[in-house]
């Protein structure tokens, strides 16, 4: 048995170390340590519960909007208000903005060139992908990040500037958009469909959004293979057998993206649900069933794991035992994986369904499922533009009662997102939160248990000679993490 | 513009979120990579956007610190983590075993220039908010007090302090020309404000270029969220007295944070994380504002300001509570001389 230490890991977002133990070519098991801690749930303690506003987008460069919005509905929820359909809708634009914008940055600048590496030389795409996705000389790459910094010009005009906007409040938006601002928005939407339709897919959005079956995906890349970057994807997966590449645990969370007013029979634009692939059920997610285990993590023990009302947060950098800062979040004791299939499946896509059924969570599907996004979410937006009614109001006046808890559960880019706080005399006591990352790269817990990416890195084939194994670096790309989120 | 060897930049990230570099990637150019390449700038690593992971960056790092190759300018964003007991050990560099703050002493000991990216690495910033859990602070700042992980005496090899591009995030406009410029050579010890941020930038005041400047002459203030008025009054902001060019030089195409309806809470100031009030109201003794605009006289402000009051337009005192305009200007044959 040989062990790797494996970091820096980069283009993920924040700190990452992965620990190996290896044997006859493949890992045998493997410990995901995220190496930072900062301390956003001990800083929050004792605010003003508003000031959470300024402090929780600072937990995360990439995701800022995303905790924006779990942070103000949980204090939606605790003061017990709504926004009106105009906040509602700017708050879904921006946060589908940031979403769609991490979706592209991921595959472009962290998945992508792992493909240009010199291990792939001999592969017939290999030149291919070197003239595309080569980190600072790839011509995709370049026109991927100027396509970026245009559609970032949305949150310019909606929430000021990205990331650390502080526009989205429990009420609502602090940014009216009149008609002309709609207007202008609007070509920005189909300047990045442009950009989408001629670069990413080769095609309209529609007709990806329209794919119903692996089948159907796999006919549509063997009729131009080398046309668009997602088809010179799919040409690499099957190459490399990404299908069989890092197998997710088979049970997926989603709390629902995009709230939408005045729906109350299906409340978000995506689904919430859990799906558990063994008996192929689709139930609600149960809030009250969450726990974090601190078994594992540089941090105090409770006697058992709690819910996040209950949480606690206090540092312990000589314990025995513990190998990261991330707590192991559990959903009724049970490892879960969240994401983009996460949502499509909790959303009924069929292509996300049955690439599910055919191959499972894996690092072919993660993509697929984030890339497929795309194409969805796009004309999601342009209807959302065109329901602002510019005159009405955009954010409801709210009082917070001095004591009481709230909740906020969201969407980021990388999965189920919740904020739980307890306010006492009119302070913060307790505020927990919960990041996709800290679900998908969870530490053991007190029984034994590995984490989503720990299991799904068992089984990675390790080429002589490497000391940062390709197939450990799509794996673990695949999940795009977010280690500052997690950790906070 | 100099020729011959590339500006080489190694750019790490310790205790922040990340979102400089995030940010950095909304420059403002259609070739982000060309516009570096054409100023001379080498990025030797950067953890968002290069290939090398792990044992090569690990290499990379041996060969700077023995010479092999030379680091022109030594990049950190995030805050310097001193915790637990000046262990370090709240950031480890992945990898290595080896506390960050022990890589970053090591490193600027080597670099031409260090540069401090956001308010994180500059004072310490929002991770150095409430307690401190992890003895949080900047290369060579700690809030305002000089010192931080490096020591006031601290000069890189080019005889410079750590050069504090603060902001949170920092606009990538700041981060690239100050980078352009010591390429070019052009930015000096005199081209730094008092507190070793880039003049071109700090000495703005965040109110020049503000979009609610008539209501701000008026005093015709915003009650809440989402109202048009001036924030200074009531909602807490501080952009008459904070150092940056954010509404002259817009963020995204055409924001700012007052732009996007909620105040400067001074963001490019050493301690901008406790401001001691709630960061969306504005502290007042006897109904004046305690945080005055920059330069101006207490009793000069309160006597103009209780003069426009009175001189308010009805358009902009309605204006200044609504959401849209609820009373436009009217159109009347002026003859404009």
């Amino acid at each position: 048995m040989a062990r790797l230490l494996v970091g820096p890991f980069n283009r993920v977002e924040g700190d990452l170390e992965v620990s190996l133990d290896i044997r006859a070519g493949r890992v045998q098991r493997a410990q995901v340590n995220a190496t930072m801690y900062r301390g956003f749930e001990q800083i929050l303690q004792g605010k003003l519960p508003t000031d959470a506003l300024v402090y929780v987008p600072r937990i995360c460069g990439i995701c800022s909007v995303s905790q924006s919005v779990a942070s103000a509905k949980a204090l939606a929820d605790l003061a017990g208000i709504t926004m009106p359909a105009n906040g509602l809708h700017v708050s879904n634009l921006m946060l589908a903005t940031e979403n769609l914008a991490d979706h592209l940055t991921h595959f472009y600048l962290f998945f992508m060139p792992d493909f240009t590496r010199g291990v792939y030389a001999s592969r017939p795409w290999h030149a291919e992908a070197v003239r595309r996705f080569a980190p600072s000389t790839g011509e995709q790459t370049r026109e991927a990040i100027a396509a970026r910094q245009r559609w970032f010009t949305l949150l310019g005009t909606l929430g000021g500037k990205w990331p650390h906007t502080q526009s989205i409040e429990p009420g609502g938006s602090s940014r009216a958009v009149d008609q002309a601002e709609r207007i202008r928005l609007l070509s920005k939407l189909r300047e990045f469909r442009a950009f989408l339709e001629r670069h990413l897919f080769a095609a309209p959005l529609e007709a990806i959004a329209a794919m119903r079956s692996l089948d159907e995906l796999w006919a549509w890349h063997d009729a131009a293979p080398n046309t668009g970057d997602f088809r010179l994807f799919l040409t690499c997966a099957r190459d490399l057998d990404l299908q069989l590449l890092g197998p997710g645990p088979g049970l997926y969370l989603s709390f629902g993206a995009y709230a939408q007013p005045g729906h109350s029979s299906s409340p978000h634009a995506l689904a919430s649900g859990v799906w558990r692939s063994a008996t192929q059920s689709l139930v609600e997610p149960d809030a009250l069933s969450i726990t974090e285990d601190a078994t594992h993590a540089w941090l105090e023990d409770a006697a058992m794991p709690l819910h996040p009302l209950q949480g606690m947060t206090v540092p312990n950098a000589d314990k025995a035992g513990a190998y990261t800062w991330n707590k192991a979040p559990r959903l009724a004791g049970e490892v879960v994986e969240t994401g983009a299939i996460a949502r499509q499946l909790a959303s009924r896509h069929p292509l996300v369904h049955d690439a599910v059924a055919q191959h499972g969570g894996c690092v072919l599907t993660r993509v697929i499922a984030r890339v497929l996004e795309l194409a969805l979410v796009v004309p999601m937006m342009e209807s959302w533009l065109k329901a602002l009614q510019p005159g009405e109001p955009y954010f409801n006046a709210f009082q917070l009662p001095d004591e009481g808890v709230g909740m906020g559960l969201s969407e980021a880019a990388r999965g189920a997102l919740g904020h739980w706080l307890v306010v006492k005399n009119g302070r913060i006591a307790n505020y927990q939160i919960v990041a996709p990352t800290s679900w998908n790269f969870s530490p053991r817990d007190a029984g034994g248990t590995p984490g989503a990416l720990e299991k799904a890195l068992e089984g990675a084939p390790v080429l002589a000679g490497e000391k940062s194994p390709v197939a450990v670096q799509h794996i673990v790309r695949s999940f795009d993490p977010c280690m500052v989120c997690t950790v906070h | 513009m100099k020729t011959g060897e590339p500006f080489n930049v190694l750019w790490l990230q310790s205790g922040g979120c990340g979102g400089c570099s995030m940010s950095l990637l909304c420059a403002d150019t259609t070739d982000f990579h060309g516009q570096l390449r054409d100023a001379g700038i080498h990025l030797l690593w950067h953890p968002s956007l290069s290939l090398e992971s792990g044992d090569e960056l690990q290499d990379l790092l041996a060969r700077a610190l023995d010479g092999r190759v030379q680091v022109n300018a030594l990049c950190i964003e995030g805050a310097l983590l001193r915790g637990p007991n000046g262990t370090g050990r709240f950031h480890v560099l992945a990898g290595t075993g080896i506390p960050m703050i022990d890589w970053v002493r090591k490193l600027a000991g080597v670099a031409q220039h260090v540069v401090a990216v956001g308010s994180c690495a500059a004072w310490g910033g929002i991770t150095a908010g409430a307690s401190n859990p992890t003895d949080a602070c900047g290369l060579q700042y700690e809030d305002d007090r000089i010192g931080g992980l490096l020591g006031a005496d601290f000069r890189s090899r080019s005889g410079m302090p750590v050069i504090n591009i603060a902001g949170c995030p920092t606009h990538p406009g700041w981060v690239l020309e100050s980078l352009m410029a010591l390429a070019a050579d052009m930015l000096q010890a005199q081209d730094l404000d008092p507190l070793a941020r880039p003049r071109f930038y700090a000495d703005h005041l965040v109110h020049h270029g503000c979009t609610r400047n008539e209501f701000y002459e008026f005093k015709a203030s915003a009650e809440q969220p989402s109202d048009r008025g001036c924030m200074m009054e009531h909602m807490g902001c501080k952009g008459t007295q904070v150092h940056a060019d954010c509404n002259t030089r817009l963020w995204n195409g055409e924001g700012s944070c007052t732009r996007g309806g909620y105040a400067c809470i001074a963001c490019t100031e050493p301690g901008f994380q406790e401001p001691g009030h709630a960061f969306g109201h504005t502290p007042k003794v006897a109904g004046i504002p305690i945080g005055l605009p920059t330069d101006m006289p207490k009793a000069w402000f309160v006597a103009l300001a209780s003069l426009s009051k009175s001189a308010t337009p009805k358009r902009v005192k309605a204006n200044a509570t609504a959401d849209h305009l609820v009373m436009t200007p009217a159109v009347r044959k002026t003859r404009l001389r």
